[in-house]
C-alpha cells in the first residue's frame, strides 16, 4: 500500500511538471498546447535514447530532453504565432499526433511500439521502497525548483509583459514589447518544461513506448490545470496533485461497478474525465486559486 | 505511370470522402469562429447510427446515411448547446479545449457501447471495376457519387434556400446579419446541426469503404483540419478544394513513402501552408 501511494505521488510530481509546462504556455501567455503528450514524449525518447544507447548519464539525458523539448517547442510554434491562437490549437493537436506516428514507425530510432525498456532509473530498484521513495524525492525536487523558478518569472518584467500580451497583444504591441517573441519563448520554454517532465516519468518507470503518449494525457493535464487555477504556479502544482487522487479513485469505483468488462471500465474514466474538465470550465473557470491581479511596482 | 494514375484516382475518391466531413467542420467555423475538435467523435458516433440502422436493424445505405446525418446533428447540436455554449464566454480556445474534451466522452460512449472491434456494413461483395490497368471498388464509386450530390445539396442548401442565405450571412458579418433581422443563435444552432451531420455521413462513407470502430472519426481528423486550413479556415469551396488536395498528397506519398505516414501528410501541408500562405489558397478573411 505505501508503494501504491508512492507510485501515484511521483506520477502526481510528473503531471506537476506537466502542469507547470501548461500553466506558462496557457495560463500566462494565453497559447493553447493541445500536443503537450508529444513535448512530454520527445523528452521522455530524446533521454530514454541518450542513457540507454548511449550510455550517457542521467544528468546529461534530462538536460537534453529539456533543450530537445524547447527545440522541437520552437519549430511547432513557428509557423503560428503571427496567426490567431486557433492555429496554434490545431498544429500542436498534430504535432502530438506525428510524434507518436514516428515514435511507433521508426524502429531503428524508438524500437517501434515496442518501445525502449531498460531505461537506468534515479535510484537503485533492488533498494525496494526507497527506490520508490528516493524517486519521488528527486522528481519533487525539480517540481519544487520548476515552481520557485517560474513564480519567480512570474514576478519578472518577463511575466508581466506576457500576461500583458495575453491580455491585449494591441496594446502590448503599442507598449513596445515584441509579442512573437515573447510567446515563442513562453512557449519553447513551456515545452522544455514538459520534455523535463517526460526524461524524469521514463527515469521512473524505466520504459517509455508510444501509447504511454495518448492525447488522453493532455485533457489530463489541462484538467489538472484548470482546476488548480490556470495562472498561478502553486494551482497548478495542486490540480496535478488532486487529479491523480481523482483518477485513482476512479480506478476504484470502475472495479466495484458492476457486469462492466475492462474496456467499458476505462472507457467510463475517460468519459468521467472529459466531463470534469468541461464541468470546471464552464462553473468554475478560474479554478481554486484564482489569478491575483498584480499591483504595478513602485518606480 | 499506371500506379501514378491509380494514385491519382484513389486520392480523387479519398478526397471526396474528406470534402464532406471537411465542409461541416468549415461550416461551423465560418459560423461559430471556434475549431470544433468534436468532429472526429461526431463522424463516429454518425457512422455508428449508420451501422445500427443498416445491420442491426437491415435498412438500406440510403436510410443509414441519413440516420448518421440525423444522429450526428443532434448530436453536435446538443455539444453546442448543452456545454460548449457556456464555454463561449471564456472565447474561442476555451470552447476548442471544451470540443476536444467532449469529443473523447462521445468516443468513449460508442466504445462502452459497441467495444473496440471493428464493424463492417451489410454490404453485398463486388468485384473491382477494372478499366485497362485501374482498379476501383464499386462501392469506391457509389461513395463517390454519394458525397458528390451531398457537396451538391449543401451548395443548393446555402445559396438557394432563404436559411443557407442567412448562414453566409452570420458568417460573413454577424452583426449585420443581427440588424438584418437574423437571430445568430438559432442559426449557429442550424449550422452546428448541419456541420455535424456532415460529419456523420462522412465518417459512414469511410465506413461502408472500409470498417469502423470508436477511432474512425479520429484518425481522419487531422486530414480535415489539414483540408480546412489549406482552403483557408472557413471557406466553404475551400474546405472541398483542400479536401481533394489532400487526398491525392496523401495517395502519392503513400507511393514514396510508408502508409504510415498518411497521416503525417496532413501536419506538413498545414505547418506549410501557414508559413507561406496564412490565409489559406482560396481564403482571404483569416487573421
Amino acid at each position: 500500500m505505501l508503494t501504491y501511494i508512492l507510485f501515484a505521488l511521483v506520477i502526481g510530481s510528473v503531471y506537476a511538471l506537466l502542469a507547470q509546462s501548461l500553466m506558462l504556455s496557457w495560463g500566462l501567455a494565453g497559447l493553447v498546447n493541445l500536443g503537450l503528450a508529444g513535448f512530454f514524449a520527445v523528452g521522455a525518447y530524446a533521454s530514454a535514447m541518450l542513457t540507454t544507447w548511449g550510455h550517457a548519464p542521467i544528468p546529461v539525458g534530462v538536460a537534453v530532453a529539456m533543450l530537445a523539448g524547447g527545440f522541437v517547442g520552437l519549430i511547432v510554434c513557428f509557423s503560428t504565432l503571427r496567426l490567431r491562437d486557433d492555429y496554434l490549437a490545431i498544429v500542436t493537436l498534430g504535432f502530438a499526433e506525428i510524434v507518436r506516428l514516428v515514435a511507433s514507425n521508426e524502429v531503428w530510432l524508438t524500437g517501434g511500439t515496442d518501445g525502449i525498456s531498460g531505461i537506468p532509473v534515479l535510484v537503485p530498484r533492488d533498494a525496494g521502497i526507497w527506490f520508490h521513495a528516493g524517486s519521488l524525492a528527486i522528481i519533487a525536487a525539480a517540481v519544487a525548483v520548476v515552481y520557485l523558478l517560474l513564480r519567480r518569472l512570474l514576478r519578472s518584467p518577463w511575466g508581466r509583459s506576457l500576461r500583458a500580451i495575453r491580455e491585449d497583444q494591441t496594446v502590448a504591441s503599442v507598449a513596445g514589447k515584441s509579442i512573437v517573441r515573447f510567446k515563442a519563448q513562453a512557449f519553447s520554454l513551456a515545452a522544455a518544461i514538459a520534455g523535463l517532465a517526460g526524461a524524469f516519468y521514463g527515469h521512473y518507470t524505466s520504459y517509455v513506448a508510444p501509447d504511454l503518449f495518448q492525447p488522453l494525457i493532455t485533457i489530463y493535464i489541462f484538467l489538472a490545470v484548470t482546476a488548480g487555477g490556470n495562472a498561478r504556479p502553486a494551482g497548478a502544482v495542486i490540480g496535478a496533485y488532486l487529479l491523480v487522487a481523482f483518477l485513482e479513485a476512479t480506478r476504484f469505483i470502475a472495479e466495484l461497478a458492476p457486469g462492466v468488462s475492462a474496456v467499458q471500465a476505462a472507457s467510463l474514466r475517460e468519459i468521467v474525465v472529459g466531463l470534469g474538465l468541461v464541468l470546471i470550465l464552464s462553473f468554475r473557470p478560474d479554478g481554486l486559486l484564482p489569478e491575483r491581479s498584480q499591483k504595478a511596482p513602485a518606480q | 505511370m499506371d500506379a501514378v494514375l491509380q494514385a491519382l484516382i484513389n486520392g480523387i475518391i479519398s478526397g471526396t470522402l474528406l470534402a464532406v466531413p471537411a465542409l461541416g467542420f468549415s461550416a461551423i467555423f465560418a459560423v461559430l469562429r471556434f475549431p470544433n475538435f468534436a468532429i472526429g467523435a461526431l463522424a463516429t458516433a454518425g457512422a455508428y447510427c449508420a451501422w445500427v440502422v443498416n445491420v442491426s436493424l437491415g435498412l438500406p445505405i440510403p436510410v443509414a446515411i441519413f440516420a448518421a446525418f440525423v444522429g450526428a446533428g443532434l448530436a453536435g447540436a446538443l455539444l453546442e448547446y448543452g456545454a460548449l455554449e457556456r464555454l463561449g464566454r471564456g472565447g474561442a480556445l476555451m470552447k476548442a479545449i471544451g470540443s476536444l474534451a467532449m469529443g473523447m466522452v462521445i468516443e468513449n460512449i460508442v466504445r462502452f457501447i459497441f467495444g473496440n472491434d471493428l464493424q463492417a456494413f451489410d454490404l453485398p461483395l463486388a468485384r473491382d471495376i477494372v478499366f485497362g490497368p485501374i482498379r476501383v471498388g464499386p462501392q469506391q464509386l457509389n461513395n463517390l457519387v454519394l458525397a458528390l450530390v451531398i457537396m451538391a445539396a449543401v451548395w443548393a442548401f446555402l445559396s438557394l434556400t432563404s436559411l443557407g442565405r442567412s448562414m453566409r450571412a452570420v458568417a460573413d458579418n454577424p452583426d449585420l446579419a443581427r440588424l438584418k433581422g437574423v437571430n445568430p443563435r438559432f442559426i449557429a444552432l442550424v449550422t452546428v446541426a448541419i456541420g455535424s451531420g456532415l460529419c456523420g455521413i462522412g465518417g459512414t462513407l469511410i465506413g461502408l469503404d472500409t470498417a469502423i470502430d470508436p477511432l474512425v472519426g479520429g484518425r481522419v481528423l487531422l486530414s480535415v483540419f489539414a483540408a480546412a486550413v489549406l482552403g483557408g479556415l472557413g471557406s466553404i469551396p475551400g474546405a472541398v478544394a483542400g479536401a481533394f488536395l489532400i487526398g491525392i498528397v496523401e495517395e502519392f506519398t503513400v507511393l514514396a513513402l510508408s502508409p504510415a505516414y498518411r497521416l503525417a501528410v496532413g501536419f506538413i501541408v498545414i505547418l506549410v501552408v501557414l508559413t507561406v500562405r496564412p490565409s489559406g489558397l482560396l481564403g482571404s478573411k483569416a487573421n
